[in-house]
């Protein structure tokens, strides 16, 4: 299945996809008209800059079905309501392992930069941010149902954020089990 | 049977391109050659629009601030994030600083014109332009009285030398006020008086401009925007004003004339030069070369049967106006005209000239001929054009034209069939001449219901609307319901290609326009200029209103800009709109991402100078506002208002 796959080395931090996502879960799905609306229409993915890395990543948590993020978490930092669906993270039981990174696509680049930057200093701090961002609005990514491109990955400039099925990009094929993880 | 399956798809393919060219623009001749530029892989700015979409969100608002290096900032349209810049400032506050430097641009770009038209007659009059003269002198005598030169005595070089020092004047004024303001209805001026928006020196506003909207200096929106307004004036009221002035002096004020307009002027078999750009200075030189006998001679010696000029934007309108020399498009037709293939030189001097006609001219055998000092582009052949040598120069440029016609390459030719008469030429002047020397009859019309009212429709062509789709409907509309409509501008030259601009097409007018197109033999729709010339409209409506004893923005009158782009746009949308007429945008401004800014101009300006903006694509939906202003107007003045 196709999912959104995020290349934090080409983002510019403009923050487009935000204003896209918000405009596409509006009522009027118009830049002009959704400027007015009440409630004001939510963004569910959010640009973070990562200081160590001197980055910016937009980032996105779709609070899958049977999370596999909470299911590789070796500490339970991670784990998900069973019946709401939401994903959240308590930074008390992280140790910055980032397996949870490892098994899901949207972070899977961004681990990778982060093997050939070797910086190990970042943390899961800006995702686990996010994870609790949305938990709090109640508002998830449903990669734009109804478009064919999810707005945010329409609306990047320099394709940041790319839609495409995950074995089309190499090297980002998702390790099945967790022994070929650790290898 | 395969090879079957592959013709059609190749139909379909075709089909596929058609229905695209179709979407851009209505005009059959631009279709022609979008289709050609699909079928040899040109690129025009159709496809570069396409790769920039979606367009940035926070630029389309006007919430980006890159005034300081503390930034760039940008605020959360939504409310989520960012609210304010590093400084503090808000959206209402960075949208109308945008706003200001924006009207700034224009200003600057139609006042500098302004300028070089001065400086030029200035070097007139002393003898230092040989190739320039006073072509209107009654003009020269009535701006000199004007301006409180004394004549008598004086030869016309020394009334002119004279005129031209106190139109310099006017650039760097440091007390009083612009004179061209004088000209305004008693009423308008008392009301920019009071609230503070008379322009001073032309120069001086713009660099106002640009000091209140550095880091930590203007930061109340209505305050900042108040100086739009007055910016606005210097333009339309200063800048632009003085051009047309000077232009007329200089190359004749323009009178009613045929002539004809779109791709299809471009000639099969002369040398085919385009004037693009906005200066009347060199293009006048041009088409005065293009019949030197010993150019004409080596055209021929290079096979060719003549020289042919033809403009493109306001270039070509000032040329269409005083000489009826053929335009061959808008704005968005410029790359087209390189297209045909057909084009031995492209000479641009300064504003609307895209960069992409560097490499678009490589594509074909078409010299790309930058001329100002101040404007360079990519892939051009320089030839820098001073007063001085005026002559001379445009001699050169014809030379280089003419010994490049033996390359043009018949197989890559494709010139279309559309080429459609104009009668154009109406400047004020004109127009009161038209009406028999007083603005009565036009009044007596207006009264009487005959002219439902005059609408003011100008501008360029936007990508974002379908070329001349805007332009061409709303103007329609307009007349239809008995609007008068004077057009300058790539109005002038859509309308023109509609064939909008011939006394016929009062044809399409209602009964009542159309009675008074044909008891006078004028079309339904006047072109009164280039986008300078929007100043005669002013003019225009100043005597209207001083006819009445009512200010201008009691008047039936409504502006419209249908496919506006440029930064000279929205100066001008800020001084007719300061003078007191209702103007309709067909694209929408950057401020939509502050309340306030979006408040104040589509709905609190009017409480301020009697007029304001609206925005509306739809054409038809935009000549229905006009038209519903105009009604308004005609029901306080008393008039039968129901239409």
């Amino acid at each position: 299945m196709k999912d959104l796959i995020i290349r934090p080395e080409r983002c510019l931090g403009c923050r487009s996809c935000e204003i896209a996502c918000a405009v596409a879960h509006s009522k009027s799905k118009s830049l002009f008209s959704a400027l007015g609306e009440q409630p004001a229409p939510k963004k569910r993915i959010y640009v973070d800059c990562l200081p160590n890395l001197e980055i910016s990543i937009p980032i996105t948590c779709r609070h899958c079905e049977d999370a596999p993020c909470v299911s590789v978490c070796p500490t339970k930092a991670l784990s998900q309501d069973e019946v709401t669906g939401i994903v959240s993270h308590n930074p008390d039981h992280c140790v910055d392992c980032w397996t949870c990174s490892m098994v899901c696509p949207r972070f899977l680049p961004l681990y990778q930069l982060i093997l050939n930057i070797g910086c190990w200093t970042s943390s899961m701090a800006y995702n686990r941010g996010v994870i609790s961002r949305q938990t709090d609005a109640g508002v998830k990514c449903d990669l734009c149902q109804g478009r064919d491109i999810p707005a945010c990955v329409e609306a990047c400039p320099t394709h940041a954020l790319v839609f495409y099925e995950l074995e089309e990009i190499p090297g980002t094929k998702i390790p099945e089990t967790t022994s070929e993880l650790t290898g | 049977m395969e090879q079957k399956e592959n013709e059609k798809s190749m139909d379909s393919d075709s089909e596929t391109m058609l229905k695209k060219v179709y979407e851009k623009s209505i005009d059959p001749a631009s279709q022609t050659i979008l289709l050609k530029a699909k079928q040899e892989g040109i690129e025009t700015a159709w496809d570069r629009y396409e790769k920039q979409l979606p367009q940035c969100s926070f630029g389309q608002l006007g919430v980006c601030c890159r005034n300081c290096n503390m930034g760039p900032c940008r605020i959360d349209p939504f409310g989520e994030g960012a609210e304010k810049g590093i400084c503090g400032a808000t959206a209402d506050i960075i949208v109308a600083r945008n706003l200001l430097r924006t009207i700034a641009a224009g200003a600057a770009a139609h006042s500098d014109h302004a300028r070089d038209a001065v400086l030029t007659f200035k070097k007139m009059s002393e003898g230092a332009a040989g190739s320039y003269a006073i072509k209107d002198e009654a003009k020269l005598l009535s701006l000199a009285s004007e301006y409180g030169i004394p004549t008598e005595g004086k030869n016309r070089e020394k009334v002119a030398s004279e005129l031209a020092d106190a139109l310099l004047l006017e650039f760097g004024k440091q007390t009083g006020s612009l004179l061209c303001t004088m000209r305004a209805p008693e009423p308008r001026l008392k009301l920019w008086t009071e609230l503070g928006i008379v322009p001073r020196g032309i120069d001086r506003e713009i660099v106002e401009c640009m000091h209140r909207t550095h880091m930590g200096v203007d930061n109340n929106a209505t305050h900042i925007l108040l100086q739009g307004l007055r910016t606005g004036l210097s333009d339309g009221w200063g800048g632009s004003m003085i051009a047309t002035d000077v232009q007329d002096i200089l190359f004749g004020t323009p009178q009613p004339r045929m002539s004809t307009v779109n791709l299809g002027v471009l000639s099969r078999d002369k040398v085919n030069v385009i004037v693009h750009g906005h200066e009347p200075i060199l293009s006048e030189m041009i088409v005065e070369a293009a019949e030197d006998t010993e150019l004409l001679k080596l055209a021929q010696e290079k096979g060719a049967a003549g020289i042919n000029i033809a403009g493109i934007c306001c270039t070509g309108n000032e040329t269409l106006m005083r000489h009826g020399t053929p335009i061959a498009g808008t704005f968005l037709q410029q790359e087209l005209a390189v297209i045909t293939g057909a084009v031995e030189a492209m000479v641009v001097d300064v504003q609307c000239v895209m960069p992409s006609l560097g490499e678009l001219s490589g594509c074909y055998h078409t010299k790309f001929i930058s001329t100002s000092p101040k404007a360079d582009f990519p892939n051009t052949v320089r030839m820098e054009f001073h007063e001085e040598k005026a002559y001379e120069t445009a001699k050169e440029i014809i030379r280089l034209a003419v010994e490049n016609f033996p390359f043009r390459n018949p197989e890559k030719v494709n010139i279309p069939a559309e080429k459609q008469e104009c009668m154009v030429g109406f400047s004020a002047e004109a127009i009161l001449n038209a009406l028999g020397g007083s603005p009565d009859p036009l009044i007596e019309a207006i009264k009487s219901g005959a002219v439902w009212g005059v609408g003011a429709v100008v501008g360029c062509n936007n990508v974002k609307i379908k070329h001349n789709y805007g332009h061409v409907n709303l103007v329609k509309e307009l007349i239809k319901n008995n609007v008068l409509v004077v057009t300058t501008g790539c109005n002038a030259i859509a309308c023109a290609e509609a064939g909008l601009l011939v006394p016929e097409a009062s044809e399409l007018a209602g009964e009542g326009l159309k009675a008074v197109c044909k008891a006078l033999g004028i079309p339904p729709v006047l072109h009164m200029g280039s986008c300078v010339d929007i100043s005669r409209i002013l003019v225009l409506s100043s005597v209207l209103a001083n006819r009445l004893g009512v200010d201008i923005s009691d008047l039936p009158v409504a502006g419209a800009a249908p496919e506006w782009m440029s930064e000279k746009a929205v100066s001008i949308g800020a001084y007719v709109v300061s003078s007191g007429v209702f103007t309709v945008l067909g694209t929408v401004p950057p401020v939509l991402g502050s309340q306030a800014v979006t408040a104040l101009l589509t709905r609190d300006l009017n409480n301020v100078v009697g007029a304001s903006f609206a925005v509306e694509p739809d054409p038809f939906k935009a000549a229905a506002l006009m038209l519903e202003h105009i009604d308004g107007k005609r029901k306080s003045l008393g008039l039968n208002s129901d239409r």
